[in-house]
């Protein structure tokens, strides 16, 4: 393949030199012992693009090892294209084991989803992360945003959540759902569905956040609450759906709307594939 | 369907094969060679250099033929080699004084001290497309004058800066450690130097419209071109095991020093300010509207309003990077299926609602 000459000792293993790996690796514990809290760290420019998962990839890069076993999704799937890209890359720099299979992986780097089989003690998530400032999309500027984190003022969240409700009758916001971490800090799950956000309340994994444009890390550690916002008369809740997968017939996981023909005739599938093969 | 259920691996790897061949293009036409790129095309490479925040002619070359002439994809090709090399060090400040000038002007004043050099320059082409040009052909030589490469040019600046009419650039104090955007987070505020190397490092395009704004009066701040300066500088370096500094290049780089609105109160004299800008290269487009944007931005150092774009330090800082923007806008082409399929449920879901609400009003109207 004419892409790149990587293997051949040009680079440093897994990419990044070590420098920036124990740079990285300072970010994520700062990280872990301030849960929810968004450290800004040397975000290095990737052979891939901005906006798609340099941020995800410098926190594997910074902690995969060679017993490692590296799982990549995007969407909930293994053959995504940019997973494909992100998975060889790995295999390529890092020499590293790789799988499809959520139960055999050490880490998972994801965009977008959570998988559907349970996660255990001792794993890592690593998420990607376009925008990492929960509060960006009602407050622009970074200077004023660290000045609410930091004490606590999310007045302007609850009354967005409100606006909503009185909009639609209901919080309107579906992915990207915006969650209270350890009773401190408001947090971006990434833009996963909220239907996932239950599944990052107390996991036994540890789950690192990585946004490399915007130069932040933040994490969540293990068995550590994590609250998808909500009022006591408007209970947080998930997208149902009336079908169930048309390829395993799973009625609780995420699925995916596929248009098959012209006609507009519809089908749905689980968009975490790994679970979908297994149940079949 | 780009996202194949099954082997998207394949269709990657044709996918890099494609772009490989279409780079290549007619294999009846001789292939482009780095020389040519660096010799013919030496302002592309002067601006991937810049942006690229790398200064090497050869790779510039390289990062360009292999992005099939997008500079915007060179940049990032150049940055992402760049980002894997050790640091050394920092270099001794350059010293532009001592610039052996190919090109020197000031908007000024009509004479100065070593004269308007005028160098090489589209200024005064009339831009009609010269067809001599389209068949390969001996092309002479121009005349050049010898080069005073010991005689040092004395900066516009410094004159005005002698009769306190013009502000002196800022100094900095002994052992400050020059920060260093590609190793460090941006944080804001951000010091005048770590602006300075945002906006070297920014999208040309980019700076050119805030600069343009400045003069159409979203934050007019009344500049004057001090003086533009082309030409090579010495880069000096002080090894730690030999304690002194030894030059290690010779650089071209291009200054602009804009002598800007004046500033004073009842008590402290008026004086001109000073927009700055420099590039590698030749690049006197960049160098310019870098020095508007530097200036518009110390609106709140000078205690001047800050209300337009220009001179919102956050916006112009965070949004000046064509590899950060290039990446997110594009990456709207990955898939976004799982979110769009969260605001379907949804929409749906409120349509319904909607829908059952008109039905019953209906059924209640009819009832009447």
């Amino acid at each position: 393949m004419p892409d790149t000459n990587i293997a051949d000792g040009a680079y440093n293993y897994a990419y990044l030199d070590e420098q920036t790996k124990r740079m990285i690796r300072r970010a994520i514990l700062k990280a872990v012992a301030v849960p929810g809290y968004q450290v800004p760290f040397g975000g290095r420019e990737m052979p891939l693009p901005y906006g798609w998962g340099t941020g995800g990839i410098q926190v594997t890069a910074a902690i995969i090892g060679q017993d490692d076993t590296l799982k990549v999704i995007d969407q909930g799937a293994d053959d995504t294209t940019n997973a494909v890209s992100i998975r060889r890359f790995f295999a390529k720099v890092a020499d590293v084991a790789t799988t499809t299979s959520t139960e055999e992986a050490t880490i998972i780097q994801t965009r977008h989803r959570v998988p559907e089989t349970p996660l255990r003690e001792g794993q890592i998530m690593v998420f990607q992360v376009p925008i990492p400032e929960p509060l960006r999309m009602l407050e622009p500027r970074e200077t004023e945003t660290r000045t609410l984190h930091a004490l606590s003022e999310y007045g302007v969240m609850q009354v967005s959540l409100y606006e909503s409700i009185a909009r639609h009758g209901r919080i309107a916001k579906t992915y990207n759902y915006p969650v209270m971490v350890n009773d401190r800090y408001i947090m971006s799950p990434s833009p996963i569905p909220k239907f996932d956000n239950p599944k990052l309340d107390r996991s036994p994994a540890l789950q690192l956040y990585g946004a490399g444009r915007e130069k932040r890390i933040y994490a969540v550690p293990p068995y550590t609450p994590v609250k998808s916002l909500d009022f006591d008369d408007h209970p947080f809740e998930v997208e149902s759906w009336t079908e169930c997968c048309a390829l395993c017939g799973s009625r609780e996981s995420f699925l995916d709307e596929m248009i098959v023909d012209d006609a507009g005739k519809r089908m749905f599938i689980c968009s975490d594939t790994d679970w979908c093969e297994r149940r079949r | 369907m780009y996202v194949a259920v099954k082997g998207g691996e394949t269709a990657i790897a044709h996918s890099l094969d494609l772009i490989a061949d279409k780079r290549r293009g007619d294999r009846g036409v001789t292939e482009l060679s780095l020389e040519q790129i660096d010799q013919q095309l030496g302002l592309a490479v002067d601006r991937v250099m810049t942006e690229g925040s790398c200064y090497d002619r050869a790779l510039a070359a390289l990062a360009i033929k292999q992005a099939r002439g997008d500079l915007v994809e060179a940049i990032f090709l150049l940055r992402a080699y760049r980002t894997t090399l050790p640091r050394f060090g920092d270099s001794v400040p350059l010293d532009t004084t001592s610039m052996v000038v190919e090109r020197r002007i000031s908007g000024t004043f009509k004479d100065i001290p070593g004269g308007q050099v005028l160098g090489p320059t589209y200024d005064y082409t009339h831009r009609l497309l010269d067809f001599s040009l389209a068949a390969a052909g001996e092309r002479p030589h121009a005349p050049t004058a010898p080069v005073d490469s010991a005689q040092a040019l004395p900066r516009v600046g410094d004159i005005l800066e002698r009769d306190g009419l013009l502000e002196p650039p800022p100094g900095r104090s002994e052992g400050e450690k020059a920060e260093d955007l590609t190793r460090q987070p941006l944080t804001l505020p951000a010091s005048r130097p770590l602006r300075l190397q945002n906006l070297t490092r920014g999208d040309e395009g980019f700076l050119l419209a805030l600069g343009y704004s400045t003069q159409r009066g979203y934050g007019n701040n009344h500049p004057f071109v001090g003086e533009i300066r082309f030409g090579s500088v010495p880069v000096s370096f002080v090894p730690e095991e030999l304690g002194f500094a030894i030059e290690i290049a010779d650089i071209d780089v291009t200054e602009c020093d804009m002598v800007n609105q004046f500033a004073g109160s009842h008590d402290v004299p008026p004086q001109f300010t000073r927009g700055y800008g420099l590039a590698f290269g030749h690049a006197e487009r960049k160098a310019m509207a870098m020095a508007l944007v530097d200036r518009a931005l110390r609106a709140q150092e000078l205690s001047e309003s800050a209300e337009s774009p220009a001179q919102d330090e956050e916006f112009v800082l965070a949004h000046s990077d064509n590899v950060e923007a290039s990446g997110f806008v594009q990456h709207l082409k990955l898939p976004h299926y799982v979110d769009f399929q969260s605001e379907l449920v949804t929409v749906r879901a409120l349509r319904e609602e909607v829908e059952k609400r008109n039905r019953r009003a209906a059924l209640d109207q009819a009832a009447e």
